[in-house]
């Protein structure tokens, strides 16, 4: 067996990954109402109870509509600086580059209180979804620009030339052969995006109105015990859905690996 | 003439480029440069509850300096930073290596997908389960009662800045185990074969001729711990204690709770400077791995 | 009548001065070929002629038409690139009806076409393929299909052949002759490879440092080279040093090191200025080592090395009076026998192949 003492260790490792997301649906299927080993029978009560919840039911679309307006923004935002960057040679490129990505090595804490100050002191405006979506597309666009630029260099220049010298306009070219090769990574940094917003809360728990994002909501039921069981079924039920979104993401991330033609280095970022 | 037309010919392409990543940048430039000038610049104001004084001072600035409790929560925030970054980097490159040098290519995607996957579990739940895991009579401690390791609940694990170390090495393992997999599938394999060919054994290659190369890759992640650590206020206020309580939850505080933005402002800007100053200090030290 | 002319065409990156005051007219109907090193300008000069650089200055007239300020997509000129980019998500039916689609054909007719260009380059019946899957030789003909297809007034070829292996490359330059031949348009090829441009073209322009340093059909450019440089890219030379010794009405007379003296016509001398100190180049076929006969000029010379091909054999033979050795090729012939290492033997020569550089 090769790398024994490795696999044995990475596997050892896998297993201190894996703890707690184990644990989350146990407890989301546990009759008993502590969080706390031994396990009481099998129940679904909890799901149950989740459908009842109003502030829940806001929370969630509140939240869904955040994500949704996040991932556009960061999309569009994306393609423009990784396609600048990939294709153009301008003035102060390392610098302009170097400024868009500073929110990925950003504490969050920081974009949290400095965008808090100016909404709140300096402009005088209401904490809204808007402030959450403002804050989140910060530091999503990073990561859209990660994922797309590697799509955008993968591509030969030469093809959006050949378009030209074929016929087409550069708006032509652009839409008709760079954006379909490219679209497996839109779709993909669309769908990180969305992921990351949803399950953002430092900055929404400073930013958030008076409507709650869905983390915000379960911070604040993490307080009450006896509510515990139900944000567990919750858990479960939102990385089922992560999961599903995720593959989705993988998904085309590989078509799009596939279509240019290039080999395929794995995961994501 | 010939100069001119050389100048037009420049900015039709910079202008392009320009014109296009223009709205990224602007967005940026409105929304983070001038919020932080705007940080910056309240934290040589202060506040009485509501109104806020804009007259320039360096008070909060003295105060941060010389109050122990701001002192002793940096100087933790730096040192279990420090710490989380170092476990973290610690037990991460041996999975990347193995992922790397030990998983044949196509299986590879695989488990860098099974490494991220736990991460996109909700941030707040995961800690909170680390929190049951530790807990008095949680996972771990009813674990090894049963099994007769131990015959009594252990304490030191959880309430304190050891269960946020190890809620941090949890969280941050896939942004470690990533940089330094993809240096380590930068390097040609056959490197590593000359070094054997020149009479280096296994160990030695690895410290000669492995480890430096994935260095730019280990920096990388470093960074990407470190830096984000110091902003964290969930996982010290779920798992930490009162002695596990980080710079982050004093912001939070001073914001959020005690109405006193200028003061937090100013905690703010001192962490980040922290932060910035240790990130560049490591930085230059490992500079000879970065060309 | 020339399809293409280049008037001053001046280009530069920055303070990089690419192009050179280019002057050049390229018949209709002709294959054309751009030769040079690496960062000689051949590829700029292509790009400018189809419109994806601007020049920095001059004028540049296809079919009789300026084009300055007609983008590349109006230009009566279609390009096969070096990668051939090839749509990778369309079939090689849609890649090649691509340029197709703004004349808004009926289908049928449009299939029609497809197929009569895929005919043409030997790739009947593939249309429905998907384009991933071909092979190198396979890409470069569907390229070529979606060039022509559009009966472009020009066709440009940037090193359309450097991708491929020696095999397929040596089949891929006739069957690019006998292509050109039968739609009997404009090539023009840029390349490095001048074994390439000699077999493939008509005239040929050799380009050093964005400058045309010879403009000539094949056979002059490899026999009268203008420059010690242009002799030395095409093909190999043989340098020799050489001093004027006597001018004559028909011929003059030089002395060159390692062969005594030679007369040599005027039609062999550089054009324009003249010094008493020459250089005459030699290409391995001008020398030849003597096995019969006593000609009327032979000079002694030891074999130092050879390289055995099968049909010739290169010899590295050293003179007297010469620093380093000269390089002949003889043809293989039983009678005769390849000459061994430190071999004694007369080197005799063609006068009239003598090409004198100015010094």
């Amino acid at each position: 067996m090769k790398g024994g003492w490795l696999r044995i260790y990475a596997i050892g490792y896998l297993v201190f990954l894996y703890l707690p997301v184990v644990l989350l649906p146990m407890f989301a299927f546990n009759e008993g109402t502590v969080i706390a080993f031994p396990l009481k029978g099998f129940t679904t009560e909890w799901f149950v109870q989740l459908a009842g919840i109003e502030a829940l039911h806001g929370a969630l679309l509140n939240s869904v509509f955040i994500a949704l307006v996040t991932a556009s923004l960061s999309v569009i935002f994306g393609i423009c600086a990784a396609r600048a960057s990939t294709r153009f040679r301008f003035p102060f490129k390392g610098p302009i580059m170097g400024a868009i990505m500073v929110p990925l090595v950003l504490p969050e804490i920081i974009v949290a209180v400095s965008l808090l100050v100016v909404v709140v002191q300096v402009l005088d405006l209401p904490l809204s979804a808007w402030t959450v979506i403002a804050g989140h597309t910060l530091i999503c666009t990073p990561f859209a620009i990660a994922i797309l630029s590697s799509a955008f260099q993968g591509l030969d220049q030469s093809l959006e030339e050949a378009a030209v010298d074929l016929g087409e306009t550069r708006w032509g070219a652009f839409k008709n052969i760079i954006l379909p090769l490219v679209s497996p990574g839109i779709v993909a940094s669309f769908l990180i995006c969305f992921t990351i917003s949803l399950d953002e809360f430092i900055i929404a728990f400073f930013l958030t109105g008076a409507e709650p994002t869905l983390p915000v909501y379960i911070w604040s039921q993490l307080r009450f015990p006896t509510k515990i069981p139900a944000v567990m079924a919750l858990g479960t039920l939102m990385l089922v859905a992560s999961l599903i979104i995720l593959s989705v993401a993988e998904y085309y991330r590989r078509r799009g690996v596939e279509r240019v033609g290039g080999k395929d280095s794995g995961g994501f970022l | 003439m010939g100069v001119r037309t050389i100048a037009t010919r420049l900015d039709s392409d910079a202008k392009r480029g320009l014109l296009l990543v223009s709205p990224t940048a602007v967005y940026v430039l409105l929304l983070l440069a001038a919020p932080l000038a705007a940080v910056v610049t309240f934290s040589f104001w202060t506040q009485d509850f509501l109104t806020i004084d804009r007259s320039f001072t360096l008070d909060n600035y003295r105060e941060a300096f010389t109050d122990p409790l701001y002192r002793v929560l940096m100087i933790r925030s730096l040192v279990i930073s420090g710490i989380v970054t170092v476990v973290t980097v610690v037990l991460a490159f041996p999975i990347a290596y193995f992922v790397s040098f030990y998983v044949p290519p196509e299986r590879k995607a695989l488990w860098i997908f099974l490494i991220t996957i736990p991460f996109w579990t909700s941030y707040l739940l995961r800690v909170f389960l680390w929190k049951v895991i530790l807990g008095f009579n949680g996972v771990l401690n009813s674990g090894l009662i049963s099994l007769g390791l131990i015959d009594e609940p252990i304490t030191f694990i959880l309430y304190n800045a050891n269960a946020v170390v190890i809620t941090l090495a949890h969280a941050f393992a896939p942004f470690t185990i990533l940089p330094i997999y993809v240096a380590l599938e930068k390097i040609d394999r056959s490197l590593l074969e000359a070094s054997r060919d020149l009479g280096e054994n296994r160990v030695t290659t690895f410290f000669r001729v492995t480890l430096p190369l994935a260095m730019p890759g280990v920096i990388a992640a470093t960074l990407i711990v470190f830096i984000p650590t110091i902003g964290d206020y969930v996982t010290p206020r779920l798992v930490g204690g009162p002695n596990g309580l980080m710079i982050a939850n004093m912001i939070q505080t001073q914001f959020l709770k005690l109405n006193n933005a200028p003061m937090g402002a100013t905690l703010a800007v001192l962490a980040m400077c922290a932060v910035t100053a240790i990130s560049l200090i490591f930085v230059l030290m490992n500079r000879r791995y970065l060309r | 009548m020339s399809i293409i002319s280049l008037k001053a065409i001046e280009k530069y990156y920055g303070d990089y001065h690419a192009l050179k005051g280019i002057d050049c007219e390229i018949a209709e109907g002709e294959f054309f070929s751009l030769l040079g090193p690496s960062g000689c300008g051949k590829t700029t000069l292509l790009r400018v002629i189809a419109g994806f650089e601007d020049v920095s200055s001059g004028t540049v007239v296809i079919g009789g038409q300026n084009m300055a300020g007609v983008p590349a997509n109006k230009r009566p000129t279609n390009m096969v690139f070096q990668s051939y980019a090839i749509f990778p998500h369309l079939s090689v039916a849609e890649n090649v009806g691509y340029g197709l689609r703004r004349a808004r054909l009926p289908r049928a007719e449009l299939a029609e076409k497809v197929n009569g260009a895929l005919k043409m380059v030997g790739l009947e019946g593939f249309g429905g393929r998907a384009s991933h899957a071909l092979s190198g030789g396979q890409r470069q003909r569907v390229a070529l299909a979606r060039a022509l297809i559009l009966e472009p007034k020009v066709l440009l070829l940037d090193e359309p052949l450097s991708a491929l292996d020696k095999k397929m490359r040596e089949q891929m330059q006739t069957e690019l002759r006998r292509l050109q031949r039968q739609v009997g348009i404009t090539f023009i090829l840029v390349t490095h490879d001048q074994e390439e441009a000699l077999i493939m073209s008509d005239r040929i322009a050799v380009m050093f440092e964005g400058e045309i340093a010879q403009l000539a059909a094949p056979q002059e450019l490899y026999r009268r080279p203008l420059t010690r440089r242009v002799g030395e890219f095409i093909g190999v030379m043989n340098f020799l040093d050489a001093r004027q010794v006597d001018t004559g009405i028909s011929q003059v007379r030089f002395d060159v090191d390692g062969l005594g003296e030679v007369e040599i016509k005027p039609e062999q001398l550089p054009k324009g200025a003249r010094s008493f100190y020459s250089v005459v180049g030699l290409r391995p076929e001008a020398l030849s080592i003597v096995y019969d006969g006593s000609p009327k000029s032979a000079v002694p010379g030891k074999v130092v090395d050879l390289s055995y091909y099968g049909d010739m054999t290169y010899y590295e033979v050293q003179l007297e009076g010469t620093s380093s050795p000269v390089t002949i090729s003889m043809k293989n012939l039983t009678s005769r026998p390849v000459l061994e290492r430190g071999a004694e033997t007369q080197v005799t020569w063609d006068a009239g192949s003598l090409v004198v550089f100015a010094s």
